[in-house]
């Protein structure tokens, strides 16, 4: 693991589930972890660049913006770059994963309706030649709350 | 849950923005109400009100786990009979470790499983140790399990500032 400063994992501690809803959220959380406004931004600024911190940003429950699905496809291997690239380009496509298992091509469709979904999942059945399974969210038991990192 | 939610454009204009990030600067939600057009009061107000109505679950700091150090990141999946599949789900989804839990259909015979855990590890073997608590949790009702580890991440975005 990279070396994290004290105030970068401090941040990450205290506001990965909530930040200040207030108009200078980050006086704030400078306020909280006995920090500077300048260098809070400074450190989250720096983490975004390195990586460590996806974005600071909204958890949205699925089913909000719209409709969603999980989408597999079993690509042969030969085949996969250029199908995962082919995927990749609908901006419906927000997060597309190579996973180990025979349905190897793992994504989720995002679209404002579900007519719009299943326009996105047959337009790359009929692009790539191969079927997608369609895996829409039933039920959620839990969603994205956070998580705690160990810091060893 | 979200279903009952009713926004309008400007919401869902707004949760896109906030979905993809807040600009690091010193009133974020200002230049977010720039970017939208409309009052810094009205971000607010609005920002308020659909975390109040779940709309926006919460408001944070997002880890890339990845970059911090759990290289292992593993989709457990588990074919659980449909009369215990819910009870099973609360379960699961109320460990510490679980960060998503959700049911979905299953597709035989290529995909059996209908219960989906996201675990993650510094490697896999700490992955394997989490779906084991899984499975002692889960006893007789999974009926069948397997774990997908991700070996690529091929596009991860958030969703764009939309006009």
């Amino acid at each position: 693991m990279k070396p994290q400063s004290r105030l970068a994992r401090a941040l990450i501690d205290r506001f990965q589930r909530d930040m200040p809803l207030e108009p200078r959220p980050f006086d704030a959380m400078a306020r909280a972890v006995d920090s500077t406004p300048a260098d809070v931004l400074a450190t989250l600024g720096e983490m975004q660049e390195t990586g460590t911190l996806s974005r600071i940003g909204a958890v949205v429950p699925p089913g909000v913006l719209g409709a969603s699905t999980l989408a597999a496809m079993e690509v042969p291997e030969e085949r996969l770059d250029e199908v995962a690239d082919h995927v990749s380009t609908y901006a419906e496509v927000n997060h597309n994963y190579e996973r180990e298992h025979a349905l190897n091509l793992w994504f989720v469709v995002t679209a404002a309706d579900r007519r719009g979904v299943d326009d996105v999942l047959a337009r790359i059945e009929r692009h790539t030649g191969l079927a997608v399974l369609d895996l829409p969210l039933e039920r959620a038991y839990r969603i994205d709350l956070g998580f705690d990192v160990s810091w060893s | 849950m979200s279903a009952t939610v009713v926004i309008d454009d400007l919401d869902r204009r707004l949760v896109r923005a906030m979905q993809a990030g807040l600009p690091l600067a010193p009133r974020p939600y200002h230049a977010v109400a720039e970017a939208l057009g409309v009052a810094p009061g009205e971000v607010m107000a609005r920002v308020k009100s659909l975390l109040a109505h779940g709309a926006i679950r919460r408001i944070g700091a997002v880890p890339n786990h990845y970059a911090l150090g759990y290289r292992a990141n593993g989709m457990t999946v588990w074919d659980v009979d449909d009369d215990a599949v819910d009870a099973a789900g609360g379960a699961v989804g109320a460990l510490d470790f679980v960060t998503h839990c959700y049911r979905r259909p299953r597709r035989p015979p290529l995909w059996p499983y209908n219960l989906f855990a996201m675990v993650h590890g510094k490697d896999r073997a700490e992955v394997e140790d989490k779906a084991g608590r899984i499975a002692l949790l889960l006893g007789g009702a999974a009926r069948g399990r397997d774990i997908l580890y991700s070996t690529r991440i091929l596009k991860k975005t958030g969703l764009r500032l939309a006009g």
